[in-house]
């Protein structure tokens, strides 16, 4: 093999050099880019905010929705916050969004990184109320706090209070605080308003609130409304025993 | 480099002999009453509720009506996998045709609120007699810009943002953060002790990055009266980027203009406030014209 001449591996030399340098700058900042996809789960993006993979080439850092947000709900990341520097976000517990109608945050986004197919703030999911701790809400304990349920701006939609006896007493009802994800938007405001020290009802990002069936699974029941008839014929239904007063209604099986 | 006579101690001194204090420094004067401007254009708003522009250098909004974005970001998120809506494009596009008429780098010299920093490390490196310490090659910065655009299609995110200080010192500014000034001392520290003019000359990518648009770009600085340079080397020590005064100055370039074309040259016009012999003048990259010596009377009293 011919000698390499003296030039021409000054200038191998220093492409690689060059090469190599670039390369690590490049593995810090993945690094530090794919730190910054895993959301702390309470940092809420701010409403029609594309899903956070997305979000993350969309979102140039320039800060006019929070300008924008007449509640002073969003704030931007510093760099120690958690959230990609730069990018906007808000805490439930400290501010929550109010869901204005006009969404100013979305309309003065300019690179659409929060979309503007996003035309109902009440289609907007910024995460999902979860009552998250049974053993200090108080509507649990069968007092009518009723706090979260009554804040929220989708009364009766995204929050319910569902009824149910009260087992300490014998005698009271307690009244379940029920969040529905098919209305909750994720504002917040439940959250914010929860009287406890710390909120037993927490918005959480979708991905982490959400459970999701198997793609093979069937809620039997609701092919059986589908098929308009029992999907296999012939099903013998036995007689179900149960001991005196087990059964709903203080029945005991024939 | 080498560059036959020692840099000067003092740059600028003769001029100032020549053409008194404040034309010795008009150019110089004018760049930062520029980049105190357009900081100013972000914080009005913040600090007294008056709004002219909102949002950072990364995308604003100015009077409610002017849409700007920075064509560098745009391009990483377009190579992230983003389509920008309208509004993000036009105000790119404005950004691109005003730089590619004021020249690419104009943005370092002018704009970017990193530059009075770096040049504030270098004025405090040469009191201080540091030597130069790491000297990266220059192109480093082309492998960054690479790096930068590459990273950005690759992990599909806006690749520089993460760490770019640029922005981050703009938006610390703008928003009140805290983080920001941590990144200026650490660059201001870079420049000072490690590395001088390690940051802006060597390393930026969104310097080079808008260098690139220098090699269209109308406005340049031009060597015009280069026949009566006396070899005093004010312009080298002052230039950020003095690799690029030689060809126009000893007309060593392909086609022997007088005209920078260079892409590095940040037309930041500290060459025409230094140069005794008035060398130096702002022209259209096509004028190859030169003038002759315009003798300088020394100042009155
Ligand atoms: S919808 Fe209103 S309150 Fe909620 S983040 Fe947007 S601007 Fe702020
Ligand atoms: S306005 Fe859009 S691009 Fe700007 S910070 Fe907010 S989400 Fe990001
Ligand atoms: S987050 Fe809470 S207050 Fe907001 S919509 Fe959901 S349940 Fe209602
Ligand atoms: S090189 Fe980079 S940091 Fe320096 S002035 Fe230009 S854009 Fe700003
Ligand atoms: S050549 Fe002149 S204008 Fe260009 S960067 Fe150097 S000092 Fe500035």
């Amino acid at each position: 093999m011919a000698p390499i001449s003296p030039e021409r591996r000054r200038f191998l030399e220093n492409g690689f050099r060059a090469a190599a340098g670039a390369a690590c700058a490049g593995l810090v900042i993945g690094l530090l880019g794919e730190r910054a996809r895993a959301l702390p789960p309470t940092a809420l993006r701010p409403p029609g905010a594309l899903p956070e993979d997305a979000f993350l080439s969309a979102c140039v850092r320039c800060g006019l929705c929070v300008r924008d947000c007449p509640y002073d709900t969003l704030r931007l990341a510093d760099l120690l916050d958690g959230p990609a520097a730069g990018t906007p976000y808000f805490i439930a517990r400290e501010v929550p969004c109010e869901m204005c109608e006009d969404i100013p945050c979305l309309a003065a986004c300019p690179t659409g990184a929060l979309d503007p197919a996003l035309t109902d703030i009440a289609q907007a999911r910024m995460g999902l109320a979860v009552l998250i701790d049974q053993e200090t809400c108080l509507n649990w304990q069968g007092l009518r706090c009723d706090v979260c349920y009554r804040v929220c701006p989708l009364i009766d939609e995204a929050i319910t209070l569902e009824m149910q006896p009260n087992p300490r007493t014998g005698v009271h009802a307690l009244f379940i605080p029920t969040v529905h994800s098919e209305a909750c938007t994720g504002c917040g405001k439940c959250e914010r308003a929860c009287v406890l020290e710390e909120a037993a009802i927490k918005v959480l990002p979708l991905a982490i609130a959400k459970g999701e069936l198997g793609a093979h699974y069937r809620w039997g029941w609701k092919e059986k409304e589908k098929a308009g008839q029992p999907l296999v014929e012939g099903i013998i239904d036995l007689p179900d025993r149960a001991p005196p007063g087990a059964l709903p209604g203080g029945r005991s099986e024939p | 480099m080498s560059l036959a006579p020692r840099l000067p101690e003092r740059p600028g001194a003769e001029a100032v002999a020549a053409k008194g204090w404040l034309a010795a420094h008009r150019w110089l004067l004018l760049r930062r009453a520029s980049q105190i401007f357009f900081l100013a254009l972000f914080l009005t708003g913040p600090w007294f509720g008056v709004w002219i522009t909102k949002g950072t250098l990364a995308s604003s909004l100015t009077l409610g009506i002017l849409p700007l974005s920075d064509p560098f970001i745009e391009l990483q998120s377009l190579l992230g996998g983003h389509l920008p809506t309208l509004t993000a494009i036009t105000g790119a596009l404005i950004v691109l045709a005003a730089y590619l008429l004021v020249g690419g780098r104009a943005y370092c010299s002018w704009v970017c609120p990193i530059n009075p920093v770096t040049d504030a490390a270098h004025w405090l490196h040469r009191r201080l007699g540091f030597s130069k310490g790491w000297q990266p090659r220059r192109t480093t910065r082309l492998w960054l810009l690479g790096l930068a655009l590459l990273g950005s299609a690759v992990t599909g995110t806006v690749f520089w943002e993460f760490v770019n200080p640029v922005t981050i010192f703009h938006r610390t500014l703008v928003y009140g953060l805290a983080g920001g000034w941590f990144v200026i001392l650490a660059i201001f520290l870079f420049d000072l002790v490690v590395s001088r003019r390690g940051w802006c000359s060597h390393l930026c990518p969104v310097g080079a990055f808008y260098g690139q648009l220098n090699r269209f770009a109308l406005l340049k600085v031009s060597a015009r009266g280069r026949a009566a340079c006396d070899n005093c080397m004010d312009c080298f020590a002052v230039c950020p980027e003095p690799h690029v005064i030689t060809p126009a100055l000893r007309g060593t370039g392909p086609d022997g203009s007088p005209v920078i074309r260079h892409f590095d040259c940040t037309n930041c016009a500290r060459c025409i406030d230094v140069c005794a012999k008035d060398v130096f003048g702002f022209a259209i990259r096509s004028d190859r014209s030169e003038v002759s010596v315009r003798p300088h009377l020394a100042p009155e009293s």
